[in-house]
């Protein structure tokens, strides 16, 4: 294998598996660290630059980071590996931060002329709109909504997203000065391209409910509701109760969410039905539990049939039962069981069977081309589409994903839409900000807290259920306090301090091969790497984490250290006699608008 | 030394024994030795050992007197018996202790300090009695603990950190332990596991005196150029004349090497040892040309390593002795005093 390039900001950047799996590339163990050192405001303002929603994601991020957490890798041996709690962790650095507002960007003192439409005001354009504000970007915020927030505001119920941490966030952002066309619905985007915009950012979100049509579903049609309409209906005021027997029908978060609001608005008996098997759900694992603690069973392998209905009034749902069965493609199939059809009795039908995108507002003359599946084309690097003047981001771009991506894609959109205006090439992407520091403070004493943590992760406490299903604007989960903060915080490995290598310095003395606790390090004869992953101290599990490989050393052979499961504890480093093994700080930040830059 | 204990998570594919250990279960606490010792790769050999061995670590009493090395059985087997002795007693210590009970396995651990000054007559005599043990000298040709002066084992001509010359005639511990009757002899480097390992698993195997001298550089105080303990020069120097391997009957011949120049040895719990010869006139079963080949190699400035010699018939001190078979600490008060009567008739057999 050549020698591995260091220099490569991808190659650190993987090790870091955390903030390489979340879209926006959150430093998370910068601001764990600074969690656990008590500076909560620091933490909050390095998730603030990065993911722009730090409180209503530490509730509400569908948390690509915590899978990907090496900590659930390297606990293997305890029996129940666990991600470091990241999101909750982000949450606690929300709750404890005093008062930020003097750290954020001000407005342009002067404006540059140039105006950006920006059509709804969800995650992914309210980025877009603090990006380019304090660069002095006129930027006019069309929603259909009376308040900003986008499906933040209407689709998460309060339970798991208090009103106050919302109007926070999205404040911050609406101090920057943007132009508010609230509740006005933009029905034509011809006719938007043809004011005197520079340049218009599309992030209206997937905003419609996928139908099911099943036969009853006119006749009964006042007791079915869509689950993302009626999450919305109910976070404006307009719908407070259901009746006493609900069903949901779907398994994603919307699901989740419409179930368990439905026990808060009068549903005793709340059943969720999914059509595939419990593991195949979408919704993600913490909020079927949710769910499931608040007395709500799930049912799978149901396939809804028809509505039942007497007197045009709903009394139940008929299911045929299915089995899951492979094809001779290996493709995973739902065939009927042949049991007899179920039928569950109720008095209210929430279909959340999944969302779609929904553009009948675009005119399709205006040079921007929609794809086989009525999905407009768009550059997933520059978030450009095919009318150069028109970016897309959020669930509008690619359809449904969430909160973080939509941030993701807010930062992609607004470095174009600046670049486009400047009349520069949208390719052109600036790099990311790479900063690799010795965290050597003295013989063995390191910047950080090197010691590992033996901890299992912990829970995050609850309000009493008794209390929280009598109110649905009462936040369930109480997040950390202070003290299990920190032990969780502890509990990260700071995969962001590298483990670096200096070949001329080793002298091959094997100290870094005894000490290392994981048995990552190995030095051997050099080989192909599907070779040498097999001759190495302990075996290389996972072919997604990279070898970090040195040039030939005196006696000819390598250093191969496997990344994946390092704990980063710095004991090759210290038990290093001449230094060769340093441990250093990697800190990325994912590229921005120039706005970063005039900040500092 | 490290401020912070070595983390209980480990790797958790690691290879387990047939007792369900992984290696991490025979380490100790972590090394309060200077990073990058010899003497820490040589307690990973050991660890590594009796690992591979699956030895039940109470099976272990591992033995120690003063110094760098003798701290070393701290660091390694943590379940295990230990002794720490007076500066160069270890071997006396040891040695009572193997009359007592003779069914563990006798670790003795011991630097050139320890064994070739202030112990050097403890150190001959041990293995003259030939007691059943694996003394392991980790050798690094310096007084480390008391700021780097020459050791009796540092080679004439050697040159200390502050650039000082050795005057002195060194002791070559191996040709000691050759004349005094040790029935297993080898000589490793502490930066060479591939050869430590599979030695320490013979030698713990081997059922008589064995004594292994292994260099194992001092990074603080003798690791310069100049020095013949320096990792540098002891790569460029070495001469290894075999290769080994340890086999489980079971084993699949992983390695292969040209016909005519492996060896197979029995041992006599089933295993045996291979040996790939790197020298092809070289024999380790013969001990009287072992002495004058480490003698001429010594003289041209090369360090032979790998097995030197090794007695397949060897015995130890207990058969010497003629002693019962039950460990003499398993004796009850009836078969240690057998009484007046016994005692009268034992007297007369000698009038």
């Amino acid at each position: 294998m050549p020698p591995t390039d260091i220099k490569n900001p991808d190659y650190f950047h993987k090790v870091v598996d955390c903030q390489w799996a979340c879209p926006a590339h959150t430093p998370v163990p910068e601001y764990i660290r600074m969690i656990a050192a008590g500076r909560y405001s620091d933490a909050y303002m390095v998730n603030w630059h990065s993911n722009v929603f730090p409180g209503v994601l530490g509730r509400t991020c569908d948390r690509p980071c915590e899978p990907a957490c090496r900590r659930g890798r390297v606990e293997e041996v305890t029996g129940a590996p666990q991600p470091v709690a990241i999101c909750r962790l982000k949450r606690v650095a929300a709750d404890n931060k005093s008062d930020v507002k003097a750290r954020m960007p001000r407005p342009a003192a002067r404006k540059n002329g140039k105006r950006v439409a920006l059509i709804g005001a969800g995650p992914a354009s309210l980025t877009v709109a603090r990006d380019l504000l304090p660069l002095g970007y006129t930027v006019v915020l069309y929603d259909g909504d009376a308040a900003a927030g986008g499906m933040m505001r209407t689709q998460i119920p309060k339970f798991r997203l208090p009103e106050t941490v919302l109007d926070e966030e999205v404040d911050y952002i609406l101090d920057l000065g943007p132009e508010l066309r609230l509740g006005q619905k933009v029905n034509s985007l011809k006719g938007l391209l043809s004011e005197d915009y520079d340049a218009i950012f599309v992030g209206c979100g997937a905003p419609r409910g996928r139908e099911l049509d099943i036969p009853g579903r006119k006749e009964a049609k006042a007791n079915i509701h869509i689950g993302i309409d009626w999450l919305a209906s109910v976070s404006f005021g307009h719908t407070d109760k259901i009746g006493k027997r609900v069903i949901v029908l779907g398994g994603g978060n919307t699901a989740m969410d419409c179930c368990r609001t439905s026990r808060r608005l009068g549903g005793d008996e709340v059943t969720v039905v999914v059509r595939s098997g419990f593991e195949e759900m979408k919704a993600s694992p913490w909020e079927k539990e949710d769910a499931m603690h608040e007395g709500i069973p799930i049912h799978n392998f149901l396939v809804p049939k028809e509505f039942l209905h007497e007197d045009g009034k709903l009394t139940g749902v008929r299911f045929e039962k299915v089995k899951a069965e492979r094809d001779a493609k290996g493709r995973r199939n739902l065939v009927p069981s042949g049991e007899p059809d179920t039928i569950l009795q109720c008095d209210d039908v929430l279909v959340a069977v999944g969302q779609e995108n929904a553009f009948p507002w675009i005119e399709r003359d205006i040079g921007l081309e929609f794809d086989k599946w009525d999905m407009p084309q768009v550059d997933p690097a520059t978030m450009q589409s095919t009318n150069p003047k028109v970016f897309f981001g959020g669930d509008a771009a690619f359809g449904p994903k969430n909160i973080i991506w939509a941030v993701a894609h807010g930062h992609d959109a607004a470095i174009s839409i600046d670049l486009f205006c400047q009349g520069k090439p949208v390719g052109q992407r600036p790099p990311p900000t790479v900063n690799l520091s010795s965290q050597k403070m003295g013989i063995h004493e390191w910047s950080y807290d090197n010691d590992v943590s033996n901890d299992n992760r912990y829970k995050v406490p609850h309000a009493p259920i008794e209390k929280t299903l009598k109110n649905v604007k009462m936040e369930v989960e109480l997040g950390f306090d202070v003290k299990q903060a920190f032990l969780e915080a502890q509990r990260c490995l700071n995969c962001d301090i590298q483990t670096v290598f200096d070949t001329p310095k080793c002298i091959e003395c094997d100290a870094c091969v005894d000490i290392c606790p994981m048995d990552c390090i190995t030095f051997t004869g050099n080989d192909e790497e599907a070779e040498l992953r097999l001759h190495l101290s302990a075996p290389a599990l996972h072919a997604s984490q990279d070898l970090y490989i040195s040039s030939a050393l005196k006696t000819g052979r390598i250093m191969a250290k496997d990344e994946d499961l390092c704990l980063h504890c710095g004991l090759c480093a210290e038990r290093c006699p001449t230094g060769a093994w340093d441990m250093q700080k990697f800190l990325l930040e994912a590229p921005k608008t120039g706005y970063a830059c005039q900040h500092r | 030394m490290t401020y912070i204990v070595k983390p209980k998570l480990r790797h958790p594919a690691l290879p387990v024994n047939k007792l369900g250990f992984t290696h991490r279960d025979y380490e100790g606490t972590v090394s309060t030795l200077c990073a990058g010792c010899g003497h820490d790769s040589i307690s990973a050999a050991i660890i590594q050992a009796c690992f591979e061995l699956a030895i039940e670590p109470h099976r272990v009493a591992k033995l120690s007197g003063i110094g760098c090395s003798s701290k070393t059985p701290t660091y390694f087997l943590g379940q295990s018996h230990g002794f720490n002795s007076v500066h160069g007693r270890m071997p006396s210590v040891l040695t009572g202790a193997n009359m007592a009970n003779k069914e563990l396995i006798y670790l003795g651990v011991s630097g050139d300090g320890d064994s070739a000054s202030i112990g050097l007559g403890q150190f001959v005599h041990c293995i003259r009695r030939g007691v059943n043990m694996v003394y392991i000298c980790e050798n690094n040709g310096v007084y480390g603990l008391t700021k780097g002066q020459f050791s009796a084992t540092a080679d004439k001509g050697s040159k200390s950190k502050g650039g000082a010359s050795n005057m002195d005639t060194p002791l070559d511990l191996a040709s000691m332990a050759l004349m005094v009757g040790a029935s297993f002899v080898g000589r490793s480097f502490s930066g060479d596991k591939e050869q430590m390992v599979p030695l320490i698993m013979a030698a713990m195997r081997h059922p008589g005196p064995c004594f292994i001298d292994i260099v194992s550089p001092c990074v603080a105080f003798n690791n310069h150029a100049g020095s013949t303990k320096a990792y540098d020069f002891v790569r460029a120097h070495n001469e290894a004349v075999n290769r080994l391997d340890i086999m489980e009957p079971r084993d699949p011949i992983t390695v292969e090497y040209a016909p005519g120049t492996t060896e197979e040895v029995a041992l006599h719990d089933g295993s045996s040892l291979r040996l790939a010869k790197l020298d092809a006139n070289y024999d380790p079963s013969d001990r009287i040309m072992a002495m004058a080949y480490l003698q001429a190699k010594a003289a041209r400035n090369e360090l032979v390593t790998g097995l030197i010699y090794m007695d397949r018939h060897a015995t130890d001190m207990h058969a010497n002795l003629n002693t019962v078979d039950a460990p003499l600490n398993g004796l009850g008060e009836k078969e240690l005093c057998p009484g007046t009567k016994a005692l009268d008739a034992f007297n007369a057999s000698h009038r």
